[in-house]
């Protein structure tokens, strides 16, 4: 009973903290206190204050401004390299399941491939060749996400190709691929839910390290990870201009592993 | 009632709630010494919640009241850790599932000490020899280097000789097993049952057989204890059977001496056969032993040749491994054989590609194993009887569609509104006769079951078989029956196919094949099946 409902309290942080970060986004589509990239030296480097909630930077930009602004950044990102891995991926893992043999060893050996690189250094070897820029990053991210989505797809799918009903629905004529689309995939919904939450998080965090070493977002486009790097010059003038962006990242990392975890659990209880 | 002492163990109005409802009501009941009590009925009746009440090994949130006792100690009133103290000392247990009952990563001779180690104070070299001695005992004796052994190397007959092992290693009085041999073929089942019985009559053990099988509790108990709905309807020594008065106890046993009603005479088997195999071989590829040798391929079907004709039902019988899915699946045109031929009314269909691929589709449909497994969870009845529309050129419209579908219904004994529902709403009869609706859709010419009836109890076994029996004769349809299990078989097969290791060993009228078997193995197969004969001689023995 106590565990139900420990387990009850970390999805729903979790899908609170997720939550508030996407309404924070969409308002920052249309809304923000300030232009997050106005420039007003005269008030630089303010402690936060009623006009300032967040305070302001060294150049006088209004740091909550950039906070929200960052976050349409950084969550379109993730979201879009979550959808490209999953787009390319789950078909591949489908394919995979239904025809293994040769196609089955072409993908997942291809996915080994892609796999034996270290991410986040191809990543910006991508973005170094292709130049920086969000969406760069976004193929670069999206590109990893790809053999993830693969390989937990074709798990699933394997598993459900033993049932029955795979069998029923080929003695009335239907092809693998048909199968796959019909009957696989609708069943792997959950597990596609929990692995996007897992990639999600991850792709943030990757969003975040490219525009850290200056290949994401390019200004004046604010990006936590660029905030994260020009706050580091001024640690001890203004330790908080670090804090905010650092803290957003490690609240929605923490929010969506919370979400994504409480996801699992549901599906396997 | 045994002289000495009254019986060793004594079930009190054991009643059972799990989350505040009840599930066992007033259950009481008693063995002595060397007796074997069989509690039989239907899944869902209690038989399996009273066996692990005795031991208290009881689901969390469950309830219990009333008494056990052993030897005049009421077990229900232990701690905990008295009880602990009592299960595998004085009670052992031997549950369904010998795949999952061990563990992996344990050799087996370690598994059955450990029970001797957890249990006293014997030592390794002392719990081992008792190990041995419990293995041989259970049949294991045979393999040298048993102990040794992982449980993945046994078979399944095997792995529960080593649950059996680790049951009577310290020789308890009374044992319970439940289901013990549901999951094991039909020779291994008998020679489990006849090592039971042997220890019941040799050491004087007390057991108390779990099954929901009459004929299995019929030929090996002395008394037995009839549950229905959570409690005890009917108890009565096993040479009484048939003289039981309980309505449910004779329901059960109607539906394990009876068969379906075949018409007088079988069809003649004369003219084309809808469907026919001529010399199928399916082989497997094998991993290679080296780089430059390649290991022969695995035959599972080595040119096998069957025929089903217009309105026959054919059964093919065989145990697990021997070949009997690999041959359906190449009937159904989902696997291509190495050689040979399958034709569906008189036309080549194992090697049909295309339209008439797809024609051919429609005149052969399947029920499969599994009636959990067999249903997309997500799909409505009504999507999922309608899959095979697929192979129509011209589906139906929309209100035919629906016609149809209510009338495949109502043919199963369903409701037409029941389309509306989803697969996990019904329960696994019902979910069969869902899967009988599928393949009845497109009016097909033969149908196949792939051990259709084998995860049903008794009772709704017997309401398929009529009803298949009933649509067979209405609609002139073709059967192909593979089952494993020969009671079924005999009672709804108008021809047999007897498959061992790949290759049609027997074949002839079920009359005949099962009055005068010719093969060895056939021969070997019918006298491991369980007959339903309660008034065999059995040898009486008490406290």
């Amino acid at each position: 009973m106590k565990r139900a409902a420990a387990r009850g309290i970390g999805f729903a942080a979790g899908a609170g903290i997720t939550g508030i970060f996407a309404a924070v986004t969409l308002l920052a589509l249309v809304w923000t206190p300030y232009d997050p990239g106005a420039l007003a030296i005269a008030d630089k480097l303010q402690a936060p204050s009623a006009h300032h909630w967040f305070g302001t930077d060294q150049l006088g930009r209004d740091v909550l401004s950039m906070i929200m602004a960052g976050a349409k950044n950084t969550l379109g990102v993730a979201l879009l390299s979550v959808v490209i891995g999953a787009s390319v991926g789950v078909p591949l893992g489908l394919i995979a399941a239904a025809k293994r043999g040769a196609a089955d060893e072409l993908i997942m050996r291809g996915n080994d491939l892609v796999f034996a690189f270290p991410s986040l250094l191809l990543a910006i070897l991508i973005t170094a060749v292709f130049g920086p820029g969000a969406v760069n990053a976004i193929i670069a991210i999206g590109i990893f996400n790809i053999p993830v989505f693969a390989r937990v797809v074709r798990g699933g799918a394997l598993a459900l190709w033993t049932r029955d009903y795979t069998l029923a629905a080929r003695v009335a004529g239907k092809g693998p691929m048909r199968i796959s689309f019909e009957h696989i995939l609708p069943n792997l919904k959950s597990l596609l839910a929990v692995q996007g939450t897992i990639q999600f998080s991850l792709g943030v965090i990757a969003e975040a390290g490219l525009s850290y070493v200056g290949l994401g977002a390019q200004p004046p486009t604010p990006s936590w990870g660029r905030m994260l790097n020009e706050a580091q010059t001024l640690t001890a003038l203004a330790p908080r201009l670090a804090l905010f962006p650092g803290v957003a990242i490690l609240l929605l990392v923490l929010g969506l592993n919370l979400l994504g975890d409480g996801l699992r659990r549901e599906r396997a209880p | 009632m045994s002289a000495a002492g009254g019986p060793l163990l004594k079930v009190d109005a054991l009643s059972v709630s799990i989350g505040g409802t009840r599930i066992l009501r007033q259950v009481s009941l008693e063995v002595s010494c060397g007796e074997i009590l069989g509690l039989v009925g239907a899944s869902g009746a209690g038989k399996s919640l009273t066996a692990l009440g005795v031991v208290r090994l009881l689901p969390p949130h469950a309830a219990m009241t009333g008494s056990v006792y052993l030897r005049g100690i009421d077990l229900a009133a232990m701690s905990e850790a008295q009880l602990q103290g009592v299960r595998g000392r004085d009670i052992g247990m031997v549950f369904q599932e010998p795949m999952t009952a061990l563990d992996p990563l344990m050799r087996i001779g370690d598994q059955v000490a450990e029970t001797v180690r957890l249990h006293g104070s014997a030592r390794a070299a002392e719990a081992e020899a008792m190990a041995r001695q419990a293995l041989d005992s259970a049949g294991l004796r045979g393999a040298e280097g048993a102990l040794e052994r992982y449980p993945h190397e046994l078979s399944g007959g095997q792995r529960q000789r080593v649950a059996i092992a680790m049951a009577i290693v310290l020789s308890p009085p009374l044992l319970i097993a439940d289901e013990p041999t549901t999951a094991l073929d039909a020779v291994t089942q008998a020679e489990v049952l006849s090592l039971l019985r042997g220890f019941a009559r040799a050491r004087r053990m007390a057991v108390i057989l779990v099954s929901h099988d009459l004929a299995v509790i019929s030929e090996v108990t002395d008394r037995i204890a009839v549950m229905h709905g959570g409690e005890i309807v009917e108890q009565l020594a096993t040479a009484d059977l048939l003289k039981a008065r309980h309505p449910y106890t004779r329901a059960l046993l109607a539906a394990a001496t009876l068969g379906p009603k075949r018409a007088a005479a079988a069809p003649a088997t004369v003219g084309i056969p809808v469907l026919e195999a001529r010399g199928i071989v399916r082989e497997y590829p094998r991993r290679r032993r080296s780089f430059k040798r390649r290991a022969p391929p695995l035959r599972a079907v080595d040119e096998v040749s069957l025929s089903v004709h217009s309105g026959e039902t054919v059964g093919l019988v065989g145990e697990s491994g021997s070949g009997k899915s690999s041959l359906l699946r190449t009937m159904l045109a989902l696997d291509r054989p190495q050689a040979g031929e399958v034709r569906l009314l008189g036309e080549a269909f194992s090697s049909a590609a295309g339209t008439t691929l797809r024609r051919l589709r429609r005149s052969i449909q399947v029920v499969p194993q599994d009636p959990f497994g067999s249903f997309d969870p997500l799909w409505r009845v009504e999507r999922l009887i309608a899959e095979p529309f697929f192979s129509l050129d011209a589906p139906p419209g929309e209100t035919e569609r629906r016609t149809r579908i209510a009338a495949a219904l109502e043919q199963v004994g369903l409701a037409a509104a029941d389309a509306e529902r989803y697969p996990r709403e019904f329960s696994g009869g019902q979910r069969q006769r869902i899967a009988i609706a599928r393949a009845l859709i497109t009016n097909p010419a033969v149908i196949a079951f792939d051990e259709a009836v084998s995860g049903l109890d008794v009772l709704v076994r017997a309401q398929i078989l009529e009803l298949l029996a009933e649509l067979a004769q209405r609609q002139g349809l073709a059967y192909l029956f593979v089952s494993h299990d020969l009671n079924v078989v005999r009672s709804i097969a108008d021809r047999v196919y007897v498959m061992y290791r790949g290759r049609i060993v027997e074949q002839g009228p079920t009359a005949t094949v099962f009055g005068s078997p010719q093969h060895a193995y056939t021969k070997s197969l019918i006298a491991a099946t369980p007959q339903f004969d309660p008034t065999s001689p059995r040898p009486s023995v008490r406290c």
